[in-house]
């Protein structure tokens, strides 16, 4: 257990080191949340009705951008090898991993986009929902993403094929996390909703690490 | 017979766009798959053989 | 009987026995085919609410069902590859994957020339339509991902890897779409004919069906036999095969 925070604190260490890394996602998000108004009309009505769906969209996208770097850099200078080779079960370290990326690219999401959903006019108990199915969605992204990352270590294509790996096992958590807001702002009661993500998160959980573990081991051979 | 003219056969009641629109791409399909699954084998062949000839000048 | 089954897990083995299958297979595929299109033109009646645009489920039906039955095929010869590690099962995958796309697109063409005469769009975000466009899309990421890799064996692992992953989750992708599509009232059109089939678009169907599936099994015998030339070219029994030797100036 001790080795799972050892692992996360050293990750936040070094991702506060490389801020910029981290920063961009979330700028990215920022300014996605921005482009879609730009696009479509500053109408109030109409971003009441596409801001949930436009936010949660840019909140996965941008989780995304930042999946490549969950374990590049340590496979790059060789510390990934140390990390599968430790008596450790690699499970937890990759676990381990996973959490301390969340916290850094998921969680600032979660915080940003009741902010941005002010731009979009909606209203306060939606802003609630959405943070509150973000908060729950991005850390399954994250264990799905963290599986297509695990495959791609060192690939060309890079960061778009983790995309076209990745996206389209986001759909159900992307149908679900808006859903739920859609489902708060129309009168039916979110609670299905959250229960769905809820009983997605927990299964992506535990399921995630093992999955990356064998990717990784196949990616180091 | 269903039909009493070639022509009323491809006019499919009105509906020949649609109905030789998803024959004719599956037909299409199907037979560039057989095409490339073939020049992908004569391929692999000359590339054995090269690799051979390499070997035994 | 497990010892008949690891025989043909050799490649050169496997190789003799496809070559001696694919042809038979290919002509029962051609039997079929035009067996289906006679029942399926020549005998079925119209339909009574869509007239003779229903045809288009002859290829449709099939289609959708093949895309699904091969994505099935993949993972397991994935699960079977990645248990019992051998080659073959790495090459069934890869050689699958083609032409599971090729039928998930076909399905959405097909689809989608179906919709617009009956439902007056090109598109409409029924689940079942939703779910076949993600299919596609994972057929469309195996296929990446086995090619940017150039370590074979490691492409054919990431790549059983993600299938797999793939595969458990598109009974989950099923799911959501069908909810969020019963959700969103407006398109909640169904494609499912009245279930008083008549008896010939029926036997249509299923002789077009099976056809499609026939011509899986001999275009992947024959793709197989493909990438086992590729691979093992470096032995000596490919480099004795009469096909290499026969031609060679």
């Amino acid at each position: 257990m001790s080795a799972f925070f050892a692992l996360v604190a050293r990750d936040l260490r070094l991702a506060f080191r490389r801020k910029a890394e981290v920063l961009s996602g979330l700028f990215f998000f920022v300014v996605v949340a921005a482009l879609f108004p730009l696009a479509i009309g500053p109408e109030a009505a109409t971003l009441r009705h596409i801001g949930p769906g436009v936010l949660w969209v840019g909140a996965l996208l941008a989780s995304m951008l930042t999946l490549p770097r969950l374990f590049e850099n340590d496979w790059r200078d060789g510390s990934l090898e140390h990390l599968v080779l430790s008596p450790h079960p690699l499970g937890l370290l990759v676990l381990g991993k996973i959490f301390a990326h969340w916290l850094v690219s998921g969680l600032p999401l979660v915080a940003l986009a009741p902010l941005l959903g002010l731009q979009f006019d909606l209203p306060s108990d939606a802003l609630g929902m959405l943070a509150l199915s973000l908060l729950l969605g991005t850390p399954v992204l994250s264990c799905i993403g963290a599986i297509g990352a695990a495959l791609t270590l060192g690939v060309r294509g890079g960061g778009v094929l983790v995309a076209l790996l990745v996206l389209p096992l986001f759909v159900p958590v992307l149908v679900f996390g808006a859903g739920a807001v859609e489902a708060l702002n129309s009168g039916l009661g979110a609670q299905a909703h959250v229960s769905i993500l809820l009983a997605m998160l927990l299964p992506a959980v535990f399921f995630s690490p093992w999955a990356c573990s064998a990717a990784l081991r196949i990616a180091l051979e | 017979m269903r039909w009493e003219t070639w022509s009323d056969f491809w006019f499919m009641g009105g509906y020949g766009l649609y109905v030789w629109g998803s024959m004719g791409m599956t037909a299409l399909l199907l037979l560039l798959e057989i095409a490339q699954a073939h020049l992908a084998h004569r391929r692999a062949l000359a590339l054995v053989r090269a690799e051979q000839s390499l070997e035994n000048p | 009987m497990t010892m008949r089954w690891f025989y043909y897990a050799a490649p050169q083995t496997f190789y003799g026995l496809a070559g001696r299958l694919w042809p038979w297979l290919a002509a029962l595929a051609l039997a079929l085919t035009l067996a289906g299109l006679w029942v399926g033109f020549a005998l079925a009646p119209a339909d009574a609410q869509q007239g003779e645009g229903y045809r288009i489920i002859f290829v449709h039906v099939p289609a959708s069902w093949m895309s699904m039955v091969i994505y099935l095929a993949m993972a397991f010869w994935a699960v079977l590859g990645l248990t019992f590690n051998t080659r073959l099962s790495g090459m069934m995958t890869r050689a699958l994957a083609p032409t599971g796309a090729i039928f998930a697109f076909l399905s959405l063409w097909t689809g989608a020339l179906w919709g617009k005469p009956m439902w007056g769009a090109w598109w409409v975000w029924d689940a079942r339509l939703t779910s076949e466009l993600v299919l596609f899309f994972l057929y469309l990421g195996y296929i990446a991902l086995t090619s940017a890799i150039d370590d074979v064996r490691r492409a054919d692992r990431a790549g059983a890897l993600i299938a797999i992953v793939g595969a458990i989750n598109v009974p989950i992708i099923y799911f959501s779409v069908k909810w969020w599509n019963t959700l969103h009232q407006g398109a909640s059109v169904s494609i499912t004919r009245s279930p008083s089939m008549a008896q010939m678009m029926l036997w249509g169907m299923l002789l077009m069906a099976l056809a499609m599936w026939v011509y899986t099994l001999a275009i992947v015998c024959y793709r197989v036999r493909t990438l086992i030339i590729e691979r093992e070219r470096h032995t000596d029994w490919v480099k004795a095969l009469p096909e290499v030797a026969g031609v060679k100036a």
